[in-house]
């Protein structure tokens, strides 16, 4: 099992965390979302497997590049 | 002769509230400079470096960041407006410029609000019944629904639409909770999904269903109006390049539609304002397809691209504005239209993923050419902040043709350096230079293919 962090593409805040720690997810699966500037923007996971850890809570600031998440594949 | 000799009888106001921030604030400032008001500014920490706040007469600080914590907080606007002595508000747009209540607050404390009256901003918002009010006064519109009660009312207006048609929320705007459906098959889900995004996000949760219009054209008209009766139009706008249904690129005239056509239409919405007795500015926005036109929305407000209108008649917006809320009255010669202009809207977000983008804006040199005007409420050193929209700059150029505006706009936006924030750039320059788009072939999905297009090249 590799570890793969989850970054955020952008600087904003976190606006919902649908995955929790232990969900199985799909390549292209929405983890959270994001918003900044007024937009939605959903965090995919980056390819199949298991959520191993979400980094981050509703209503946090996060940073372009940040680790908001990790997942096992 | 200068413009705001065109709106005769007008009062003038001691101080006005500017509810906004960005390009539309800095707007508004020097307007008010302009016609010898003197103007106050609200700011948030991120926006102090803002040069509007400095050109002000008065600003005051917000004390939060998001929008609900400040340009939104409409008790905090309102103890500024009192604690500066204003006898006016201006809303600019987006934020609290549609908003009925704030409007009725504004009045209801001795102030002028710069817009029309709350009933319009009420009876406008709710998108059912603008489009029964206009379609009732002979405005044409697409076939559509009532508010939507339950599904066997909506399978039943469903079938008298056909097929594809469009759940949208009565309550909103943007694009945002719109479903296109292809099958009755796939009704009941999409009024479910529209639903659940229309009760996140608009006070009024209600659906209606609409014919979808196959690659439309936006067009929308102009409309000024005094509070004595009188409306006239000044023009059309053609709007049709947007992304996630948002404008990107904006021009008057629209190309390629029969004048003759386009001018029966903003008549007819100036007549129908005039027969309501709508007041203060009005954008009537339709869609258009195949020589067939259908009404859409009314915007109450000054809108994000009024430059464009501007450059091609020469009257000043937002000063009318202002003076027909002073009692001001419309010229009584209709107004006329020469050249063309064109608007591209450049935002702080990535030309191919569309991904929004914040910083500092270690750069940010603005071009000074001939025919080419920069509405901006950012400058150099400033920072770009999460919290707001990703509007950096509204450049509009003028020109004798359309060809010669679009050179314009080309030339201005090579000529404009970002640096610190990624922009849109290049895709600007895309669509500008796009066969389709010097043609007058245009459409609202135009962006999304080209975006198509460019995907397939590697990046590097």
């Amino acid at each position: 099992m590799a570890k793969q962090d989850v970054e955020s593409e952008v600087t904003g805040n976190v606006w919902k965390v649908l995955k929790n720690a232990g969900d199985s997810v799909a390549e292209g699966e929405v983890i959270m979302i994001l918003e900044s500037m007024k937009m939605e923007i959903p965090v995919e996971a980056p390819s199949d497997g298991t959520v191993a850890s979400i980094l981050v809570e509703p209503e946090d600031q996060v940073e372009e590049d940040q680790v908001v998440a990790v997942i096992e594949t | 002769m200068t413009n705001d000799q065109s709106v005769s009888g007008r009062g003038a106001f001691k101080k006005i509230l500017i509810a906004n921030r960005g390009a539309i604030a800095a707007r508004i400032v020097r307007a008010c400079r302009e016609l010898g008001m003197p103007s106050v500014v609200v700011y948030t920490s991120v926006d102090a470096m803002a040069p509007y706040v400095a050109n002000a007469d008065e600003a005051y600080p917000l004390t939060g960041l998001r929008p609900n914590d400040s340009y939104l907080d409409q008790d905090q606007l309102m103890s500024i407006a009192e604690l500066s002595k204003a006898d006016a508000v201006h809303p600019g747009y987006g934020f609290l410029s549609e908003n009925a209540t704030f409007a009725q607050r504004v009045i209801d404390a001795g102030m002028h609000f710069i817009g029309p009256a709350p009933a319009w901003l009420d009876r406008m918002g709710d998108k059912v019944n603008a489009r029964r009010l206009m379609a009732q006064q002979g405005m044409p519109t697409f076939a559509g629904s009532d508010l939507i009660t339950d599904v066997d009312s909506a399978r039943e207006a469903a079938q008298r639409i056909g097929f594809p048609l469009v759940v949208k929320p009565s309550g909103g705007g943007g694009g945002m909770g719109m479903q296109v459906v292809a099958h009755m098959g796939d009704l009941e889900t999409a009024l479910a999904q529209a639903q659940a995004v229309a009760d996140a996000a608009f006070a009024n949760g209600g659906l209606y269903l609409e014919r979808w219009i196959e690659k439309p054209r936006h067009i929308e008209y102009q409309i000024l109006a005094d509070e004595h009766g009188n409306a006239m139009h000044l023009f059309e706008r053609e709007c049709s390049v947007q992304r996630r249904h948002q404008k990107l690129i904006e021009e008057s005239p629209a190309p390629g539609i029969d004048t003759a056509v386009l001018r029966e239409q903003a008549q007819r919405g100036a007549d129908i304002c005039a027969q309501l007795g709508y007041n203060n500015l009005g954008t009537m926005e339709t869609l258009y397809s195949d020589g067939d036109s259908g009404f859409l929305e009314m915007n109450t407000r000054i809108q994000v691209e009024h430059g464009v209108t501007e450059e091609v008649t020469g009257i000043d917006l937002v000063q009318q504005q202002i003076l027909l809320s002073a009692g001001g009255s419309l010229p009584e010669q209709p107004p006329s239209m020469k050249g063309h202009a064109i608007e591209v809207r450049v935002y702080a977000e990535d030309a191919q993923s569309l991904m929004p983008s914040t910083g500092l804006l270690r750069t940010f040199s603005v071009p000074e050419l001939f025919g080419v005007r920069v509405e901006t409420g950012y400058q150099q050193g400033q920072e770009v902040s999460p919290y707001y929209d990703a509007l950096l700059a509204k450049i509009i150029a003028t020109g004798n043709t359309r060809e010669q505006a679009i050179g314009r706009a080309v030339v201005a936006l090579q000529a404009f350096t970002i640096e610190g924030v990624r922009t849109n750039a290049a895709l600007l320059l895309r669509v500008l230079k796009a066969p389709d788009f010097l043609q007058g072939n245009i459409d609202t999905g135009m962006v999304e293919r080209l975006l198509r297009q460019g995907a397939r090249i590697p990046a590097l």
